[in-house]
């Protein structure tokens, strides 16, 4: 319970520092962002945007994670959890991809333009949607966490094509991508000049958005777990 | 050797009944056909044409290349090679057939498709081959493993694209980009980057389809 | 010549989250024939697919040996022959060639007289050469206990063994098992009480049942 308050707490801080604190030329205070030329106050976004991208791999990591436990053991609880894990992923994905595009639009001039990441968190997407395709598909619940365990062992071993060495050797709009003249070939995906003040809040921000993914899978795999166990209940009678 | 019996025994039931082959033919006049219709009397701009030729080449193997499984599965003698070989020697003989098939297909597709464009011209054919040889095993390790897993599924045949693409998409990538260096003649040492990506993503694609193909085969 | 052992232990099958048996033991150690008889949905098929490696249960494990020493499940089909009605052969191949096919594939030679004699004892010699698909459900039934024989296995497993048989077939069935049960283990799963009369010890599957 407590631990929820402090995530509440937290989430608000986040949130409204995020939003609020103004962005000056020489930042003076503590709560002053600096100014960041042709971005100015749209700048903010990194606070949800960044996290909502490392959700959707938390996500899809979590999931991977939770399908090889079941492969070892056979315990369908792993395949509920890997399956909540999989549904707030593809969540957060959509997220991302949406707050992305609308900062593509205000920094690069059109919502999309097939730049690398834009292009591998679009894999993402696919790939999750074809894990739920794959999973409806089959009758029996063994044979649908073996198979999509297997999917998603597969799946993961592409994303870090996409996620470390496309955006490296390709052409892209994001820093760090092959015509990026400041970091070529090899910087990191963000590459923005931030005071100490707005590093605190993007990391606070990326902290609060684990936990609360953390909280929501956990919800998310106990009621999962109940239903079958109800659904036992009724169909024996 | 096992695995090739395998192959002769698939190979000898195709010359028998002709599944396969018939209509991955047809499915390849078919899909050259609607892009020649599409595009009426259009010039496709050269740039374009090296991506095209890899769409040609996906859908025509998400058309052929799940019968090495899913033929099995539907006929029910799956349990009769379960009781004969262990999975290693299936898959290995399945990804031979699939191997040769996908090299046959797009030999065909590649042949076909610079007669009707003329705007394919490649100028650093070394290039090229290096490109076509990598990108197709590559394409027959991904698809053959995940036909493996759509054949114990329900709606084998839309399943199959579209489980295959996402895995299939950074072969794609650069596969696609393989051939527009070539087109434009690029060095080999500029493309030395890509070729070694596509590299990895083989080794990678065939450690993890064999790591993994015990499980979907046992039950 | 008795040098196989077969054991059970604790073997435990769901599906799903539905419980089929639980904590099922035996152990056979001589030649002989064996039945696995219960009611229809009680686990027969079930438990002699675990037996043959094709299913794996969900907890316990199947102990193979031969002359003291382990049969590991990836060579376990090469030594085991197993027939069943869900069984299928390549009906796009005469029975020639579904076996010469199987035998390369084991990584044997096709032995021909073995074939030749087989078929002869299954009354089928006349038919080798046509296609599968052409053949009575009964034949196919034969054809399938010719598959099961052409290694020389150490173990037979038969599920249903005389399913679509006459009995002219049923005659020739189980004369072959009787004879194989001199010098081998078989394990019969069925409920038919001609199957079951050729039993040594017979194994009831409700008794393990929760």
């Amino acid at each position: 319970m407590v631990w929820k308050i402090f995530l509440f707490l937290l989430l608000a801080f986040v949130s409204i520092a995020g939003i609020s604190f103004p962005i000056v030329e020489n930042p003076q205070t503590w709560y002053q962002f600096p100014l960041i030329p042709g971005l100015e106050e749209n700048a903010k976004i990194i606070f949800f945007h960044v996290p909502t991208a490392w959700l959707t791999v938390i996500g899809f990591l979590v999931s991977t994670i939770f399908s090889i436990k079941y492969l070892r053991k056979k315990n369908l609880d792993d395949d509920a959890k890997s399956y909540v894990a999989a549904q707030l992923g593809l969540i957060f994905c959509i997220l991302a991809t949406v707050t992305g595009a609308v900062w593509a639009k205000f920094a690069w001039g059109s919502y999309w333009s097939w730049d690398p990441r834009q292009t591998s968190i679009f894999a993402l997407m696919l790939i999750y949607g074809a894990w739920f395709a794959l999973r409806s598909s089959i009758e029996s619940e063994d044979k649908r966490a073996t198979l999509s365990a297997v999917y998603s062992i597969l799946a993961f071993v592409t994303v870090p094509f996409f996620v470390f060495i496309m955006p490296r050797i390709m052409d892209g709009l994001h820093p760090g991508s092959a015509d990026d003249k400041f970091t070529p070939s090899g910087g990191p995906v963000v590459n923005f000049k931030m005071n100490s003040s707005m590093l605190l809040i993007f990391f606070l921000s990326l902290i609060a958005f684990t936990i609360l993914f953390y909280w929501m899978w956990n919800v998310g795999y106990r009621s999962l777990l109940i239903k079958e166990k109800l659904n036992k209940k009724i169909i024996r009678g | 050797m096992k695995p090739y019996a395998l192959f002769k025994k698939d190979y000898h039931s195709e010359l028998r009944t002709r599944y396969a082959v018939n209509s991955l033919a047809m499915f390849i006049i078919v899909a050259l056909s609607v892009i020649l219709f599409s595009i009426g009397n259009e010039k496709v701009p050269q740039n374009l044409t090296g991506g095209l030729l890899w769409v040609v080449i996906f859908f025509s193997a998400m058309s052929g290349l799940s019968r090495a499984f899913v033929a099995e599965e539907d006929r029910g003698t799956t349990l009769l090679l379960h009781l004969i070989a262990k999975p290693s020697t299936i898959f290995n003989g399945k990804l031979l057939f699939n191997l040769i098939l996908v090299f046959l297909m797009n030999i065909v597709i590649t042949l076909l498709y610079s007669a009707l464009f003329e705007e394919f011209i490649i100028r650093n054919i070394l290039l090229f081959l290096l490109t076509f040889f990598l990108s197709n095993i590559g394409l027959a390790i991904a698809s053959t493993i995940i036909a493996a897993i759509i054949s114990k599924a329900g709606a084998k045949g839309t399943l199959y694209p579209v489980l295959s693409f996402p895995i299939l998409l950074p072969l794609i990538l650069i596969s696609v980009m393989l051939t527009s260096y070539s087109m434009l003649g690029t060095s080999f040492d500029q493309a030395l980057v890509e070729i070694m990506v596509l590299v990895c993503y083989n080794v990678i694609m065939l450690t993890a389809s064999y790591m993994l193909f015990d499980f979907i085969w046992k039950d | 010549m008795n040098n196989y052992y077969l054991a059970a232990e604790q073997i435990t099958k769901k599906f799903g989250r539905r419980l089929i048996f639980k904590d099922l033991n035996f152990k056979f150690q001589k030649n002989g024939i064996y039945g696995i008889t219960g009611i229809n949905g009680s686990g027969k098929s079930t438990l002699i697919k675990i037996i043959g490696g094709i299913i794996s249960p969900s907890s316990g494990k199947v102990i193979h040996q031969f002359n003291k020493e382990n049969i590991n499940s990836e060579n376990l089909h090469d030594n085991l022959g197993f027939v069943a009605p869900y069984l299928i052969m390549y009906e796009e191949f005469s029975a020639w060639e579904n076996l010469e096919h199987i035998s390369k594939i084991r990584g044997i030679n096709f032995n021909t007289e073995l074939f030749n004699s087989l078929m002869e004892d299954f009354l089928l010699l006349d038919r080798k050469n046509d296609l599968v698909k052409t053949y009575s459900s009964g034949m196919k039934q034969r054809l399938k206990f010719i598959f099961a024989l052409m290694h020389s296995p150490k173990i037979l497993l038969l599920d249903e063994p005389t399913s679509n048989l006459d009995d002219a077939g049923k005659e020739s069935v189980y004369k072959i098992i009787k004879r194989e049960g001199q010098d081998k283990i078989v394990v019969i799963a069925s409920n038919e009480n001609s199957d079951l009369d050729l039993c040594d010890i017979k194994l009831k599957l409700q008794d393990f049942k929760l």
